[in-house]
This record gives C-alpha cells, structure tokens and sequence, in this order.
C-alpha cells in the first residue's frame, strides 16, 4: 500500500509544480476574502475583532471549495481512475491519500497564513491558538467530506455549483464546532469540549469518507 | 524472471516461436457469463477460454459489447452471472491486479506530465519493481526522446504508444488490449503486433477487439466473434 501511495503523492506533487500558477490560488482566495471583510467591517478594531475567527473560519472553508470539484474530476476524464480502480491496493486507500494531498494542498498554506490574516482582523492574539487548533483539527474534516461529495458528482460533465451546494449544508457542524470553539474561548469559557468534538469527527470521517467516495467512484464510473 | 530480463536486454528481438507448453488451467477460463446494462442484454452467455502462449481477438460490430467484454474480465463492470477464472482460480481484485494488465480507450495519462513520469507512477500504483526503466520501455515502443516532453504535447498514436509501453513494464500475464491498433500507423500496428508476439511467446496470453479486418498478431489466435442479440 505504501508505494502506491508514495507513487501517488508523487505524481501529485509534480501535478502541482506543473501548475504551480494554480496552486496559489485557494490561498489567495482565502486572502481575499479577509481583506473584503476587513474593508467591509470598516477597519475598526473594537467592532472587527469579534467576527474575526468567524470570518477567518468562513475563508478557509470557501477557499476549500473552490478546488473541490477537480478532486477526481480530470483523474476520472483521462481513465486515471480505471488505473486505480485495477490496482492491486484498495481505491479507498487510493481516495484518502488523494483528498489528504489535497488538504495538504490547499487548506495548509491558508492555515499557515492564518496568524497574518488574524492580524488583518484584529483577531485578538489570545484566541489564536485555539483558532489554530480548531483549523487543524477541522479542514481535514472539510477535505474528506468534500471528497464524497466531488465523487459523487463526478461522473456529471460539469457539476460547478452543485458541488458546493451539496458541500456547504454537510459543512455546517464542522464551522459550528470550529467557530464555537474560538467564540467559548473568546468568552472565556473552555474551549477543550468543541475541539474534542472536532477531533471525534475527524477520527470519523478519516474512516467512513475515503470508503463512501470510493463507492461512489465506482458508481460514477458505470 | 529470466524471461524478462531476456526481454530487458533485447527488447524486441524474438525469440522463435518455440512451442509453447500449455499448462494444465487456461490463463483466462470464462464460463456463461452475461451482463446487461438497465435489463438490455449486451452480451451472453459467453464460453471461451485463453491458454498461455494464445491470443484471443474478439471481433464484433460497434456497439457489439467488446469493450464491455473487456471491462468486466478487468474487472471494472460486475457481469450478472458466469464466472471468470484467472489462472484455473476464480478472480477476485486481487489476483485480476496481478495477473491482468488492461489497455482501454482512454489512455490513463496525466497530460502536465512527461512519459516517463506517468509510466513511473502508472508502475508505482500498481506496486511493480523497476524491473524495467521507463526510458527502455519507451525505446521499445520507439518513443525515445519523448520521455520528458508533457503527454499533452503527444500525438494520440503517441499516447497509445505510451500505453503499450505500460503494458511493456507490467509484469501481468494476461494483457486486455481494446482496440490496440486504433489511432497508430502502419509502423505501430506491426509494432503492436510484435510486442504481443514477444508477450506470449514468453508465457503470456492476449486478449484484442478490433472492430475491422486488421493485421491480427502472427501468433495462435482464436476467433470469438461477438454478434448483436437475436
């Protein structure tokens, strides 16, 4: 199972350098979407920093999305995903090393550059190590149900916003339980129950995302 | 081992057809199998078998059910009823990956990268030893000099070529070739051609669709025609 997946996050990583234009993207996204707020919300610090993990939250997930749908879509276009399917190693295995790459990908740089961004929104400083906790405990969980998503849609042409209409209402405990956990701690209440919650869900969707997109696949495929 | 490394060190240069010796289970041994897409039947109930050393062209009209045939001995598509025997045991995933290496319509190439890097995963993933480098099977299927040029800069025959270059590495003894010739020229059919010469004269049994009259391999071949219901 190993060299299949070191073979994979190979070729994936070479796919990125290939395309290293696009790579940045979800990240400049994610930018983006902090600086409209923060022009938005007026720049004034007092009424900035309440909403700042919210937002900070908010910029990550969407910024998750946006390379959703190209999850399996151009594997599965080119017959990749035949390749995979007749390899001698599981294609859930295959599907998690993938969606793991691809959380790697595009949700990591966004959390690495989640201190810069915090101080964009004033985010007060005590509240950002549980911002941090809670986004590295929480993207994972975003990666790996969006990959069952994105399988399920792969086998239509163009799936575009649907993914992530189909994507948004599963997200919505996940933002509840990350958001929360900063908004308890900002409140001065303990923050340790969400992010054990997170960490539930996360061991979860670790162990049923990879199997349900993979069955997906299989049934895009036919 | 020694048969691939023999083809290690020249690529292409046959050995003489020796008789080969059949061995007591046909490679591939398919018994009544059927397969219908939404209660259409495709195909079946189908009876035929593969030995070492033979190749299998399956010959039909578009639309006849080849390339379905093909899927579901890969093992992509699940036929309703029948059985597949890969090596006289009945196949599962894990001996079809050991046993089957299958050349589809859609060549399975990523178009950003080069020839040999997609060979190098495509041998990865299926958790082959480099018992051959990229670079000789590409030399083999006469795409040298092309090893590190983007897939996406390669002509269709091209690609086709780096298919059959994946099937060069694979170490798999049954090869599902669906339509091997299309898309190459005259220099890549005999190519193909050779290469399945070569593949079962070292022990290893083919299966081709073609849809027309094409050189068929200079090998033992049978005929399994596939015809629309009545």
């Amino acid at each position: 199972m190993w060299p299949a997946a070191r073979a994979l996050v190979r070729r994936d990583m070479r796919l990125l350098w290939a395309r290293r234009g696009d790579a940045l993207q979800p990240a400049l996204f994610a930018l983006l979407t902090v600086v409209l707020f923060a022009l938005a919300l007026g720049g004034e610090a007092r009424k900035m920093a309440p909403m700042a993990s919210a937002v900070l939250w908010l910029a990550v997930l969407l910024a998750g999305l946006l390379s959703l749908d190209n999850l399996f879509r151009s594997d599965a276009e080119d017959g990749s995903l035949e390749q995979w399917m007749l390899a001698p190693v599981p294609l859930w295995w295959l599907v998690l090393v993938r969606t793991l790459v691809h959380w790697l990908t595009t949700a990591v740089p966004v959390i690495l550059a989640a201190p810069l961004l915090g101080e964009l929104l004033h985010l007060p400083r005590a509240q950002l190590p549980v911002l941090m906790v809670s986004l590295l405990l929480g993207t994972p969980i975003l990666s790996l149900l969006g990959a069952v998503v994105a399988a399920l849609t792969v086998g239509m042409r163009r799936a575009g916003v649907l993914v992530a209409l189909l994507a948004l209402p599963l997200y919505v405990p996940v933002l509840v339980f990350g958001a929360g956990a900063v908004a308890a701690s900002a409140q001065g209440l303990d923050a340790v129950g969400a992010l054990l919650l997170l960490g539930a869900g996360l061991v979860l969707a670790l162990v049923f995302a990879p199997l349900a997109a993979a069955a997906a696949l299989r049934i895009a495929h036919n | 081992m020694g048969a691939v490394q023999a083809r290690v060190a020249r690529p292409l240069e046959l050995p003489h057809m020796p008789d080969v010796a059949v061995a007591a289970s046909p490679l591939l041994a398919v018994r009544a199998l059927t397969f219908s897409r939404d209660e259409t039947p495709i195909f079946g109930p189908l009876d035929f078998s593969v030995d070492v050393g033979e190749a299998l062209l399956v010959q039909g009209d578009n639309g006849a059910g080849k390339t379905t045939l093909l899927r579901v001995l890969a093992g992509l598509l699940r036929a309703d009823r029948g059985e597949v025997e890969v090596d006289g045991r009945r196949a599962d995933a894990g001996s079809r990956a050991r046993q089957i290496a299958y050349l589809g319509h859609l060549p399975g190439l990523k178009a950003d990268l080069g020839a040999s890097q997609n060979l190098e995963f495509l041998a990865g993933l299926h958790g082959q030893r480099a018992s051959q480098p990229a670079g000789l099977a590409l030399e083999v299927v006469g795409l040298t000099g092309f090893e590190h040029a983007p897939v996406r800069t390669l002509s269709a025959g091209q690609k086709k070529r780096v298919g059959l270059a994946r099937l060069w590495q694979s170490p798999a003894p049954l090869w599902l070739l669906d339509e091997p010739y299309a898309n190459l020229d005259l220099e890549g059919i005999t190519l193909v051609n050779r290469m399945v010469e070569a593949h079962l004269a070292s022990g290893g049994g083919a299966l081709l669709t073609t849809h027309g009259a094409y050189a068929a391999p200079p090998v033992r071949t049978r005929m399994l025609l596939l015809g629309a219901a009545p």
